[in-house]
């Protein structure tokens, strides 16, 4: 039997009379990495505060490992890790300050769980009298992560932790999450990346507070209900705008230098969209069928 | 940080002291003497040889005058009439006229005060000359010779001193917590730190104490400053000063953090807190007294924490009041601390 981590029943919250969150329903199992992707101001970082005690429910309610969110709000903040999108760590104390700091609240020395933020905090260490300020991105980040880590989390909250990180680091920080999944501790993550997608269990997919879809990246792929095709040509621009005039089209968007054009499956003829495009005077034309990635889906699901 | 701490007290204190003193010096006057007498010459004399007055301008025009003052030249018109001198010795009474500009009414009233000072003293010494021997020797008796206590000399760098210690230790503290939280807010460390199972009262007390110690420690600068610098006195027990300081600087640090967790940026806590510093300053007693403000005025002020450190610190450095003295105002202090700081932890929200 999978245990589950998180429950979230029809929580929904307002600020004002919009809606961040909209009766969203969702489960995490034990020992998942499970991923929120999702534009900005879909709604990630509410349903985070939400879930760390930090902001309360207007409707619905949620458990993290059993514990009502509201009510038990003390015990959970023992057991969960929590790491912020934006670096909230004190930018004048040095890294081992802070990291001594948090272990000292949470009632742990670094000795005792160094273990745990061994592989993290050791790339960061020969910085440790360095003031958390001067940090790079990518070192604020493992030391935010060792702080989150540090009194021993069977649960870890990390929203948007690759915002701003460069893409080698993005890759490092990746397989860092990996290995503490290996450890058995159970993580939500936040990304507006829809390449990071694929590297999580389970994938939510959130927009306007409402969880658009919710299954493994593999199934999200699968579930892509249309051909999708990869046109270029010298002018993507007119590119654009002629394909979007083209019958048949199901959806069009840029994607980086070429365009992805999708079609009800086997509705498809090749030669005919080179004809319409060549009588628009576009050169250089390749197309090209290919397989859906998460990115693709997500546009796809928005735009119904 | 160190360096405003270190610098602010010092130039407060030697700047505050100096230029916010409400003794007048060369007080320009103009003088209309129609009368030209014996008398009339013996009263200005008597303005002249005074320390606060200088005769700037005479004319025989009261237009040439009101002139003069108009331009900023003179501060006091004295006109003394024709027959002034006459009507003394006839009827044993005479007028002068004196016209004070009073745009800055704290200053008029002093010049007036000074004014009277000075026909008084002439008056005595008209009635010493004009009475017969005989009933001389019954008037000579009645004479007031004005004591000051606890401050002999009238000496106000004595006087406001203790006053601008406290508002020394007032502003640091009111700002420095009154930024605190809110900072935090900004900088978003205040998330973190609300995940964790910190409680409430741990986090305000983590944020009073240092705070506190470097009040106390402004204070103790302060004081040192005070008496090398002013050798003010400290006739009372330095241990009361401590105490009463101690308790003070809990209730505005207190009423800082309750600015800090109810604004959500600086800018706001700053005008939240420059507004109550300002009205509590002005109603502290240090500038104006409070027994001469208006009695809704008056009770209002017990809900004034400077008011009442004021008026202990004066006590204490001046007059060597003992704890019995200063007691209902320490105890409403305590109350003060008590309440403020609850309010605060109470207020202080790690859920939103």
């Amino acid at each position: 039997m999978t245990q589950v981590s998180i429950s979230v029943k029809a929580v929904t919250r307002k600020y004002g009379t919009h809606p961040a969150l909209d009766a969203i329903s969702f489960d995490v199992k034990k020992g998942e990495l499970f991923g929120f992707i999702g534009p900005d101001g879909a709604g990630k970082t509410t349903l985070f505060r939400i879930l760390t005690t930090l902001l309360l429910p207007d409707e619905g309610e949620a458990t993290v490992e059993g514990l009502d969110v509201v009510k038990d709000y003390k015990k959970i903040r023992r057991i969960i890790g929590y790491m912020p999108g934006k670096f909230s760590l004190y930018m004048d104390l040095t890294v081992e300050e802070n990291l001594k700091f948090y272990a000292t609240i949470f009632g742990t020395t670094i000795e005792e769980n160094y273990h745990l933020i061994k592989a993290i905090y050791s790339q960061i260490e020969p910085f440790r009298k360095r003031k958390a300020g001067q940090l790079s991105g990518g070192m604020k980040q493992k030391l935010a992560l060792s702080c989150a880590l540090i009194h021993k989390p069977v649960l870890l909250f990390l929203d948007e932790p690759t915002t701003g990180v460069d893409a080698v680091s993005r890759m490092e920080f990746w397989d860092m999450l990996k290995r503490l999944k290996e450890g058995g501790i159970t993580i939500l993550v936040s990304t507006p990346y829809m390449d990071e997608a694929s590297l999580c269990d389970r994938v939510a997919l959130i927009q306007d507070g409402k969880i658009l879809q919710l299954s493994t990246p593999q199934q999200v792929v699968d579930h892509f209900p249309y051909e999708l095709y990869n046109v270029s040509s010298g002018d993507i621009y007119n590119l654009l705008a002629d394909l979007r005039n083209y019958p048949g089209m199901m959806s069009c968007y840029a994607f980086g230098q070429a365009a992805h054009i999708s079609f009800i499956k086997e509705t498809f003829r090749e030669t005919h969209l080179r004809d319409f495009l060549k009588e628009k005077e576009h050169n250089q034309l390749t197309i090209e069928p290919i397989n859906p990635n998460i990115e693709d889906c997500f546009m796809e699901l928005m735009n119904r | 940080m160190m360096p405003i701490i270190f610098v602010v007290p010092i130039v407060q204190l030697i700047i505050l002291v100096h230029a916010a003193t409400f003794e007048m010096k060369d007080i320009r006057m103009s003088v209309i003497d129609l009368d030209m007498s014996q008398s009339s010459r013996q009263m200005i004399s008597k303005f002249q040889g005074s320390p606060f007055f200088r005769i700037a301008h005479t004319s025989f025009s009261y237009r040439e005058a009101g002139n003069e003052m108009k331009k900023g030249n003179v501060d006091v018109i004295l006109q003394i009439p024709l027959g002034f001198e006459k009507n003394l010795a006839k009827e044993k009474k005479s007028k002068v006229q004196i016209v004070i500009n009073a745009i800055n009414g704290t200053s008029a009233g002093l010049v007036s005060a000074y004014s009277l000072m000075i026909l008084q003293d002439f008056n005595r010494a008209l009635i010493v000359e004009w009475m017969s021997p005989a009933t001389m020797a019954a008037t000579r008796n009645i004479k007031v010779i004005p004591l000051y206590w606890y401050n002999p000399k009238l000496n106000y760098k004595t006087f406001m001193v203790p006053g601008i210690l406290v508002l020394l230790v007032t502003i640091i503290g009111l700002l420095l917590s009154g930024m605190n939280i809110v900072r935090e807010k900004e900088i978003g460390t205040i998330e973190q730190i609300n995940v964790t199972p910190i409680r409430k009262i741990q986090f305000i007390a983590g944020k009073l104490i240092p705070f506190w110690i470097i009040a106390l420690f402004e204070l103790t600068f302060g004081l040192v400053v005070g008496k090398l610098l002013f050798n003010i006195p400290m006739i009372g027990n330095l241990w009361l000063i401590f105490l009463s300081a101690g308790i003070y600087i809990f209730v505005i640090l207190g009423f800082g953090l309750l600015i800090s967790t109810m604004t959500n940026t600086q800018q706001q806590s700053m005008l939240v807190a420059f507004f109550f510093m300002v009205i509590f300053i002005l109603m502290s007693g240090l500038f104006t007294s409070i027994e001469s403000m208006p009695n809704w005025a008056q009770q209002l002020d017990r809900l004034n924490p400077i008011a009442y450190f004021i008026r202990i610190m004066r006590m204490v450095m001046l007059k060597g009041s003992s704890f019995q003295d200063i007691q209902e105002s320490l105890y409403s202090l305590v109350v003060y601390a008590f309440g403020i700081i609850s309010i605060a932890i109470w207020r202080y929200r790690k859920v939103t």
